[in-house]
């Protein structure tokens, strides 16, 4: 974030000072937000999942990999990524996952 | 945590607000702010949208491909500076090379190079002029490098080299396993242009007990507490001569989502240490032991970087050289070809570094090999075109390929297996129906 918020400082001073300097930007097309299916947890689970990355993530996964293949991965996102999700939503999520994706 | 739960139902049909809670227009994305928009929402209210979204209704969709294994359907996507290609993610973008691109020549076009990120706070405005390369660390004189420095004050140089994601064709592991669900198309080749990386580190003076070098990108976690994606080379790699700084590509600038303006080139090696949008690298005079070296992109710490499938390790080292692949790149699973007549079969091969030395095909599911004459040697980071004429008798045959590197490696006629389903270098087959 400071990193960034330094480039674009210094890109706005650039700009002001030399008139051939342009930043080159690059435009995603819009994000279509990905709906899961309703369900116990769906709604959390959207959320929470969605607030750091698109939900095609969990969608792509191999199904049928059974509960602990989801728990392991919402752990994995909590402990070490940081999510800040509390422990009983942790649990929803997993068995949400669990249960629409095998 | 229940105030988002109250306000959930509302998020789901907030696409307006929710764009702009995550940052779309800067890529600046922070759950406080979106949970901030999310109560935005809340107040101006909306009805729940019925209809399920699938993956493939994703941004600019054009059309659906299904990868060969469960769970493969993926949506065509358009992206800027890109053609068609298969999309794996939206935030972070994605992308992976539609696999009959291998088919056009040696050098991977840049808009069909695939797109790997690992964070959803990507760089999407970068000044050329304004952009600095810093050098520091265990260094005698730290460096602030523009991009027209980069250029001028050091002799350029170029290679072609393969840079393949670690979990390419992460799909076709058995038993499955967790993580990007790739096919084959994770991985591309080009001609790299820049500046050595020896070069530039000997401009700062490295400091005698240096240890390792790291690379950081303008990439940046979506949330604080996520490790910022950070890389290590080994000190004596780092200043090997052949790992680079590189701004052009195929002749051009980098495509944006490739790395633009500058990335780091580890020939050889997989495309973890390939840094993008690179801005700080420091020379250190301990291992660096941050998560993405010392947790992530580990493999088995033995020769065939292998388990049984389903076990774990007990002990690992990070990811290094690539391991030797060949692929038909002429026809597809399935192709019906003329029987009694020579089909010209064709490919691509590649390794670590040594070089490929041959390329034998099968069409009688690996009883007899006949070798491939090799096409131009473009180096030996390089894919390597191959092939080789096969007549076919009428009915469906079972066609295999196996390359030999200069070194003497070869491919396993069975799949290894790894929990992160990296390194994948099973002897390729297809099947023909001659009629």
């Amino acid at each position: 974030m400071m990193r960034r918020a330094m480039l674009l400082a210094g890109a706005g001073l650039v700009l002001i000072g030399a008139a051939a300097a342009r930043p080159v930007t690059y435009a995603l097309p819009p994000e279509k937000e990905i709906i899961l299916p309703t369900g116990a947890g769906g709604e959390l689970t959207q959320a929470q999942c969605g607030a750091c990355h698109s939900l095609d993530y969990v969608q792509t996964q191999p199904r049928g990999k059974g509960p602990q293949f989801w728990k392991d991965a919402v752990g994995k996102m909590v402990k070490i990524y940081g999510a800040p999700i509390e422990p009983g939503d942790a649990d929803a999520i997993s068995l949400y996952l669990a249960k629409t994706y095998g | 945590m229940h105030e988002a739960m109250h306000v959930m139902p509302v998020f789901l049909c907030a696409r307006g607000a929710y764009h702009r809670a995550i940052g779309m227009e800067t890529g600046v994305i922070d759950r406080r702010q979106i949970l901030a928009g999310i109560s935005a929402t809340m107040l101006a209210g909306c009805g729940r949208r019925q209809a399920e979204e699938e993956a493939g209704k994703a941004a600019g969709l054009a059309d659906r491909v299904t990868l060969p294994f469960a769970n493969g359907e993926r949506p065509l996507v358009t992206y800027p500076q890109k053609r068609p290609m298969i999309g794996l993610t939206v935030r972070p973008p994605q992308l992976e090379t539609p696999f009959s691109v291998f088919g056009e020549g040696a050098i991977t076009p840049n808009d069909a190079f695939f797109v790997r990120y690992h964070m959803a706070d990507i760089p999407l405005s970068i000044d050329p002029a304004a952009y600095r390369l810093a050098v520091g660390g265990h260094v005698k004189i730290p460096l602030s490098l523009s991009l027209a420095q980069l250029k001028t004050d050091f002799a350029p140089t170029e290679i072609v080299a393969v840079n393949q994601c670690s979990g390419n064709s992460r799909g076709f592991s058995d038993p499955r396993v967790g993580g990007g669900q790739l096919a084959n198309g994770a991985m591309g080749n080009a001609r790299w242009q820049g500046v050595p990386l020896k070069a530039v580190l000997e401009r700062a003076g490295v400091r005698g007990g240096a240890k390792q070098v790291t690379f950081n990108g303008l990439d940046n976690p979506p949330s604080p507490g996520i490790p910022d994606f950070v890389k290590a080379l080994d000190a004596d790699h780092a200043l090997d001569g052949e790992v680079m700084l590189a701004w052009g590509m195929n002749g051009e600038d980098l495509p944006f989502l490739n790395g633009y303006p500058l990335r780091l080139i580890v020939p050889g090696h997989y495309g973890t240490y390939w840094v993008k949008h690179l801005s700080d690298i420091m020379v250190t005079d301990a291992e660096y032991d941050g998560y993405w070296m010392k947790t992530a992109y580990r493999i088995p710490d033995n020769d065939c970087a292998c388990v049984a499938p389903g076990t774990k390790p007990d002990k690992t080292r990070p990811i290094g050289r690539l391991n030797i692949r060949s692929f038909v790149t002429s026809h597809i699973d399935g192709a019906v070809v003329n029987a009694g007549t020579a089909t010209e079969i064709k490919g691509i091969a590649f390794d670590g570094g040594t070089g490929i030395a041959q390329v034998l095909v099968s069409g009688d599911d690996g009883r007899s090999w006949q070798p491939a004459a090799l096409g131009e040697d473009l180096g030996r980071y390089s894919f390597r075109e191959w092939r080789v004429p096969l007549t076919l008798g009428k009915g469906d045959h079972r066609l295999k390929v196996r390359a030999v590197g200069r070194g003497g490696e070869t491919q396993p006629q069975e799949p290894r297996w790894n929990p992160p389903g990296y390194m994948r270098n099973v002897v390729e087959a297809i099947t023909l129906r001659a009629a």
